[in-house]
């Protein structure tokens, strides 16, 4: 199926249920979708499970949508930061559930998700608490820890530049997440710099080809509209 | 690094301070080594590898050949360390996603990573990502990986926590990041390789041999003297078993 060129953020999001597991790339701002998460929360989506790397900076993006009382579970693996004010908040008054999982976990169980693969055996956390209560298993003397995947129902990710068919072409260390949950949810929303027109992106440079995209919209399309 | 010189005891020199760590572990980084930083204390080690070392720093967030802190006027808010540190990049620079990143790490393709740490066992379990503390919200972001990850583990920590406990101990008491994973501790006071044979100290400053030995609870041996490993001072039967002093 093509993709669908939304005419703004709200269009973008559109339909997500309450309930739905939502992938949410970046790294700190770095990638992160923030206008896709300002439409979600206008979208009015509640209870709601978020896997990010953070548990949302500042009062922006991710931050914002836990502020609303949307999340009900976070899986991430670094939550507490300098400016994660809004999470411990959340967390120590116990109106959220965290799950936290080693980085490159959270990174191979969606990389899984969206490849097939029924669980995998990993040496991260071996003998740690994150590991307890998990399968393991020695694969030629050394101790692995079975983890399963983790698939979206939806993935709001940033991108630099998509074509009209949905390729997409990230920027220096904003690509992060973006790529892995790419391929591991239902319906994948990319917020981007610029659309450009099919065959001006070099095919070579395509870091998530059009297959795995379902909807995108240029960063500052809703906004346009409502300043105006 | 193969062959390990005997201790040395530096006791005309003050303690390290953390720019004189970071010079230490940079000292032991082979020329062309490809090297993760972790976030705090690691990162000052690259401003002590020397010019045209030809060190190649990974960082989590997706990419290799990382430069230096950006400056005023340079910062990319899609450019950042894995301490969201807006950073530079250098010339051969490549960035890819996050699960080619781990898959760095846990496929053993890193040489060296460079943490911080709670606590560090004599065998080389590490414990660096949680307190433990009942009220503490736990983080590991990607210690786990790094930690099990590189072919070499070294940690930065200063010896002594603040309230005067040892952070080189027999076993951890904060929660695991990862098992027999660490190869060498550089401290302020001391440098350590740490492995199944126990911990060695290579090297101390301002502190002698006998004295470190007095205010660790774990078996020291000397680097490549002719010793065997010596018991702890408190842990025998026939020695007192009150816990030395470790000053205020």
């Amino acid at each position: 199926m093509t993709v669908q060129v939304c005419a703004d953020a709200d269009e973008a999001v559109a339909g997500i249920r309450d309930g739905s597991t939502v992938l949410v790339g970046g790294f700190g701002m770095a990638g992160m979708p923030v206008e896709l998460i300002d439409a979600l929360i206008r979208q009015g989506a509640s209870d709601l499970t978020v896997v990010s790397n953070n548990a949302g900076n500042g009062d922006t993006g991710l931050a914002a949508l836990l502020a609303e009382g949307r999340v009900r579970r976070i899986v991430c693996s670094f939550p507490r930061q300098a400016d994660s004010w809004i999470f411990d908040r959340l967390y120590r008054e116990q109106r959220i559930e965290l799950e936290v999982v080693p980085q490159g976990t959270l990174a191979e169980r969606m990389r899984a998700a969206g490849a097939g693969i029924g669980a995998f055996f990993s040496p991260t956390g071996v003998g740690t608490p994150l590991a307890e209560g998990k399968e393991t298993r020695e694969i030629n003397g050394r101790t692995y820890v079975l983890e399963y995947p983790i698939k979206g129902d939806v993935a709001l990710i940033g991108a630099h530049r998509a074509d009209r068919m949905g390729n997409l072409v990230y920027r220096k260390t904003a690509r992060n997440f973006g790529p892995v949950m790419a391929t591991a949810a239902t319906t994948v929303v990319a917020q981007v710099r610029e659309i450009v027109e099919i065959g001006a992106i070099d095919p070579e440079t395509v870091v998530t080809p059009s297959i795995y995209v379902d909807r995108v919209v240029q960063a500052g399309a809703a906004a346009e509209g409502r300043s105006a | 690094m193969n062959s390990t010189p005997s201790l040395v005891e530096n006791l005309d020199r003050a303690p390290l301070g953390k720019d004189e760590m970071a010079a230490m572990v940079a000292r032991d980084i082979p020329r062309g080594s490809y090297v993760n930083l972790g976030i705090g204390q690691p990162t000052l080690v690259a401003d002590h590898l020397p010019a045209g070392s030809g060190v190649v720093l990974h960082t989590e967030n997706g990419m290799l050949n990382m430069g230096p802190a950006a400056r005023p006027g340079e910062v990319d808010p899609d450019l950042t360390n894995a301490g969201k540190i807006p950073v530079t990049e250098l010339p051969g620079a490549a960035y890819f996603h996050h699960a080619d990143s781990f898959a760095m790490m846990r496929g053993g393709h890193l040489d060296i990573c460079v943490l911080g740490a709670f606590q560090v066992s004599a065998v080389g379990d590490l414990a660096n990502w949680h307190t433990g503390a009942r009220d503490a919200i736990p983080a590991v972001g990607g210690a786990m990986d790094l930690a099990i990850g590189a072919k070499k583990v070294f940690v930065m920590m200063t010896l002594f926590a603040k309230d005067g406990s040892p952070k080189l101990v027999r076993e951890c008491t904060y929660p695991l990041t990862g098992l027999g994973c660490v190869d060498r501790v550089y401290t302020d006071l001391a440098t350590f390789r740490v492995g199944p044979e126990g911990a060695t100290v290579l090297e101390t400053f301002g502190i002698s041999y006998d004295e470190l030995a007095a205010r660790l609870d774990v078996p020291l041996a000397p680097a490549n003297a002719d010793r065997t490993p010596s018991p702890a001072p408190h842990a025998g039967p026939t020695v007192p078993s009150e816990a030395p002093s470790p000053g205020h």
